[in-house]
């Protein structure tokens, strides 16, 4: 039998019909915009972690986070198609959106998991590929299947999944976790909370139409004011601890304790203003904020670790 | 006399989106080619000259 471009028995080889999905939705899938802050907090724990891996085995490895990150992103999208298409912020995606069926979503991301965690055991070491795939793992399977539409804690817990990349980082150049690598970890997984309850605040309808039980839907939202001030009052202590053991600067110790300040403030504002649009605003804020905040601690971190190499 | 049954014929569109997606895994595989030689390369680092002649 001869089969031509144009004339595919796909219908007769079970397929409905042929995929829709263009180049940019794989892309998509990838969450291109969390794969950035993966690749980046990575790079912190790379480049602050002591000893040392050759440049271009620690881009692979690097490299390899990034995939991993991405087959968290297709693997969730594949799962929660279903709430994905209910909210407003997710409609527009691959599946929800019919552009894309779930089972290629899903072997997307299958493949890119398993690929990413292999490359990573031979760049760098098992113990960072270990890691790696325990990160997707508590993505996919701890937070998105489990977590997500279970607990009001969803986030709390399943912000570790977002926390790992810079200790994947660490261990892929130490080959062992340190306390230095877990502060990383803590600071992301303290900041978490605080960052996604103020953008619950603002799309807690879209969160209870879904079904996922966000903290302003199940508990309120004074109780979720309270809840991420008390997330602001350990976080921004904690994010001066590294300056505290040494592993950041004068400068780094300078810009937690100011930028924490101003994350203080913001939080006790989303406590104080609870009506009307100034409470959007000021969740609005927080969020935005946030956002930029763990982005100058950690680029501070690496601006003074690469000032110091050479140095 | 019936039509002989040509199976699915793709539109287009269809055919351009699968021709897009065909290029972009022969780039990716091509790129895991020059990946794997690098991981190799500078996984044996020095060691990649140390061979019996």
């Amino acid at each position: 039998m001869s089969l031509t471009n144009e004339h595919l028995p796909l219908a007769a080889g079970g397929f409905a019909e042929p995929s829709r999905a263009e180049v940019r939705d794989f892309v998509t899938l990838l969450k291109p915009r969390v794969m950035s802050l993966v690749v980046f907090t990575a790079l912190v724990g790379m480049v602050l972690a002591p000893g040392g891996l050759h440049p271009v085995l620690a881009a692979v490895s690097l490299f390899c986070i990034a995939i991993g990150a991405g087959a968290s992103g297709a693997l969730n999208m594949w799962w929660d198609a279903d709430i994905d298409a209910i909210m407003t912020r997710t409609r527009g995606r691959p599946v929800p959106a019919g552009r894309m069926e779930p089972g290629e979503a899903l072997a997307f991301g299958l493949v890119l998991a398993v690929g990413s965690v292999l490359t990573l055991l031979l760049a760098a070491n098992w113990q960072a590929a270990a890691l790696l795939a325990f990160t997707i793992f508590f993505y996919v399977v701890i937070y998105s299947m489990w977590l997500k539409r279970w607990t009001v804690q969803n986030i709390v817990i399943g912000g570790a999944a977002g926390a790992f990349p810079p200790m994947v980082g660490w261990v892929a150049v130490t080959g062992s976790i340190s306390v230095e690598s877990v502060v990383l970890f803590l600071i992301i997984f303290i900041w978490t909370p605080p960052h996604f309850w103020a953008l619950a605040l603002v799309k807690s309808e879209d969160y209870a139409r879904a079904g996922v039980p966000m903290l302003p839907v199940v508990a309120g939202e004074a109780e979720t004011r309270r809840q991420i001030l008390i997330y602001s009052l350990i976080l921004v202590p904690l994010a001066v601890v590294p300056f505290a053991m040494g592993f950041g600067g004068l400068t780094y110790g300078a810009v937690s304790i100011g930028m924490g300040a101003l994350f203080l403030m913001l939080a006790i504002r989303v406590f104080r203003v609870r009506e009307g649009a100034p409470a959007i605003k000021a969740a609005r804020d927080l969020f935005a904020y946030s956002i930029l905040y763990l982005f100058v601690l950690y680029a501070t971190l690496l601006g003074e670790a690469l000032f110091s190499a050479g140095a | 006399m019936a039509e002989p049954d040509k199976g699915l014929v793709l539109s287009d569109e269809q055919k351009r989106r699968r021709r897009a997606r065909n290029i972009a895994l022969a780039l990716v595989l091509g790129g895991l080619v020059v990946l794997f030689y690098l991981i190799t390369l500078f996984r044996l680092g020095g060691d990649v000259v140390n061979r019996p002649l």
